[in-house]
């Protein structure tokens, strides 16, 4: 829209207006079609090619980005599109995790008690453990709980009109104290350790290679749909009212729309999406810790929708993936020189490419494709 | 009676401990309205000053028992930690300002960067500072009581501080000219005061305020690269409490906190109790959001 407006604030006949405004129509058809068509090459290439082309332990690292990359995308629709900074999704990851994990551990020990509740004297299966013996609901309670706890915290603090960076501030006091109290009540909660020796799911070995595929498969079609959703959601009259509510909160309060419940219903989708992707990281990386979620997770997961890009959802995926890929890559060799990379990586990508990978790639391509319409037909 | 008293002494320890690690993030906060997330690297760069000088300087000073040194490590550790503001000020947070979120991003990239700096310098592992030999004992009161000296001692230095932030905000020329600019820039701009150097001085001035708190921070058990990280999300909670670019608001969220922690940590385990501390503070903001003393609208 914006272009066509620009495009034909300097025609001074019509006949112009009506030609440049069916030049824009054409290409904004081109664009969005086009738009759909690597999307389905691309997420059909990403199940299909990597179980062939790579190896176990890469295929394995490479489901694991991807359940990175799905808390990304949340971030993003909280972050990038709604303008609230969330520094809970490591949280909201964690609880999905935990809620997988119970199960795993259940599965695993069989009639026995799990290990580190017998290490820690307890005889009996504390209630809240005992439907996570079935998987249905143990995967429902990874994309509810994470949810409730959103529904509840966001609906006080958007109540009472906590904004911008105190609702950083919040969410990241409410992952500390969350992570506080899974390494206090360590009878329940495996503690400092968390929950580990997961062996099977469903009944299948998971260090099994066609275990593995699996897992990887349903992985990336997850994010796919996470994607179309979160696409679905950004390009409908919800999402425009996200990104109005990021850019004038007063003036979308004063249109007659009440903020609390779209700030309450995009922070409890972003948790169901966080708690699905830890869901998916737990089987396929056999254990679930505290580490998992704290503030510092939480804050890793900004930087990657930072340097993908913010507020443009594939800017989320490629960050999630690129960041992570260097951290395997260095961290291991060279833990020193990546903690000071990823301290520079967060100066950086605020100060010098504030619009990240994504971003600073359309402003290139913006700037090359004017340049090339000028030499064409002088317009303006 | 005597238990009471003990439990108050120890509510208001952790208060003035809590106060001293959040105030010089307060008043970067709500001054400059930057969040400042390396805060908590600022108060570890003031325990290793401490540190330092026990190794290096407490020979020369008379021995680690007389404690000259500790009492030298304090003013050292506020001038260490202002200059590395004042340079951070200069670096990066000129270029922030106003944005506000993004401070909190780029701050949170300088703090691993001084995080991993103090790992490669001192080591991963924790140091151990040893208290001067005066602070070792405790104030015995009748009933049994004991006030350890090292905790009075923070107390004292935590209301020191804050008096000398008064008297410096409100009763000295510099102060009055650094409220100046926060009120209206353009204006003490025109009237000629030099509001890049009062931004420095005032980002200074914080950081160094987190070099005292690590200082004394030493007192109460060892410390490492990631001391910060531990009290950095307790300072925030203390400043959404007391109400931003509020002092009195601070002093009064640290005491509650601190006082509120202890009893629910007696009447619970010492992780509810930090769990229930973030529910009443979550409760108190439905009621008052911008916090107990909330700032004056212009």
């Amino acid at each position: 829209m914006s272009s066509s407006i620009r495009d034909s604030t300097g025609a001074t006949t019509t006949q112009r207006t009506m030609d440049s405004d069916a030049r824009t129509i054409q290409r904004t058809l081109a664009r969005s079609g086009a738009s759909w068509v690597p999307l389905v090459l691309a997420s059909v290439m990403l199940a299909l090619i990597p179980p062939y082309a790579l190896g176990p332990f890469y295929l394995n690292l490479l489901g694991k980005f991807l359940t990175y990359a799905i808390v990304a995308l949340g971030l993003d629709l909280i972050w990038g599109y709604t303008g609230m900074l969330s520094l809970g999704q490591g949280l909201f990851f964690g609880l999905g995790g935990y809620a997988m994990a119970m199960y795993l551990k259940l599965e695993a020990c069989g009639k026995r008690l799990p290990d580190f509740m017998e290490w820690s004297g307890r005889t009996t299966l504390p209630a809240f453990w005992i439907p996570f013996h079935s998987p249905v609901f143990a995967i429902a309670a990874a994309l509810i709980v994470p949810s409730v706890v959103a529904g509840v915290v966001g609906y006080l603090i958007f109540r009472s009109r906590v904004q911008g960076v105190y609702f950083a501030i919040i969410t990241q006091a409410l992952t500390l104290i969350a992570n506080i109290l899974f390494i206090g009540q360590q009878p329940v909660t495996g503690g400092t350790n968390g929950i580990t020796d997961l062996s099977t799911i469903f009944g299948r070995p998971l260090e099994a290679h066609g275990t593995q595929v699996a897992l990887y498969e349903v992985t990336a079609i997850s994010m796919a749909l996470v994607y179309v959703l979160c696409r679905a959601i950004t390009n409908s009259r919800f999402g425009r009212l996200l990104v109005a509510m990021r850019d004038d909160e007063a003036r979308i309060r004063f249109l007659g729309y009440n903020p609390v419940t779209f700030k309450v219903a995009v922070f409890v989708l972003s948790a169901a999406i966080a708690g699905l992707a830890g869901a998916l990281f737990v089987p396929q990386v056999g254990i679930i810790s505290p580490d998992m979620m704290d503030v510092v997770f939480s804050v890793e997961i900004v930087i990657w929708v930072a340097v993908g890009g913010r507020n443009t959802l594939v800017g989320a995926i490629l960050g999630a993936i690129l960041v992570n890929a260097g951290k395997s890559a260095f961290s291991d060799s060279f833990p020193d020189i990546w903690q000071y990379f990823l301290g520079g990586l967060f100066i950086a990508s605020v100060l010098l490419f504030p619009n990240g990978l994504v971003g600073s790639y359309r402003t290139l391509l913006q700037r090359f494709q004017s340049w090339r319409r000028r030499g064409e037909s002088p317009v303006v | 009676m005597a238990d009471m008293l003990g439990h108050l002494f120890d509510g208001l320890s952790l208060g003035s401990i809590l106060l001293l690690i959040s105030l010089g993030l307060a008043f970067i906060f709500g001054l400059m309205n930057v969040i400042n997330m390396a805060h908590g690297e600022f108060i570890m760069v003031g325990a290793y000053v401490a540190y330092e000088f026990q190794v290096h300087l407490a020979s020369l000073m008379g021995g680690v028992d007389r404690g000259i040194w500790f009492i030298a490590a304090i003013p050292a550790a506020f001038v260490v930690t202002a200059l590395l503001g004042v340079l951070l000020e200069l670096l990066l947070i000129r270029h922030l300002y106003g944005r506000t979120l993004d401070t909190l991003l780029a701050t949170w990239g300088v703090g691993i960067v001084m995080r991993q700096a103090a790992r490669s310098i001192f080591g991963a592992p924790n140091v151990q500072v040893s208290a001067p030999s005066w602070l070792q004992a405790g104030l015995n009161l009748p009933g049994g009581v004991v006030l350890p000296y090292d905790r009075l001692f923070i107390f004292g230095l935590a209301l020191l501080s804050v008096i000398s932030l008064y008297f410096y905000l409100y009763r000295s020329s510099s102060g009055r000219r650094l409220r100046a600019v926060m009120q209206n820039r353009e204006m003490a701009s025109c009237l000629g005061v030099n509001t890049r150097m009062v931004d420095a001085a005032t980002f200074g001035l914080g950081t160094g305020l987190a070099g005292i708190a690590g200082c004394v921070l030493t007192l109460i058990g060892p410390i490492g690269p990631s001391i910060g990280t531990h009290y950095i999300v307790d300072a925030f909670i203390v400043i959404v409490l007391g109400g931003v670019g509020s002092l009195p608001g601070a002093v009064l969220a640290a005491v509650l906190i601190g006082v509120g922690n202890t009893y629910l940590e007696l009447w619970s385990t010492a992780s509810l109790g930090k769990v229930l501390i973030f529910a009443v503070v979550i409760g108190f903001l439905q009621w008052k959001p911008s916090g107990l003393v909330a700032r004056k609208g212009r």
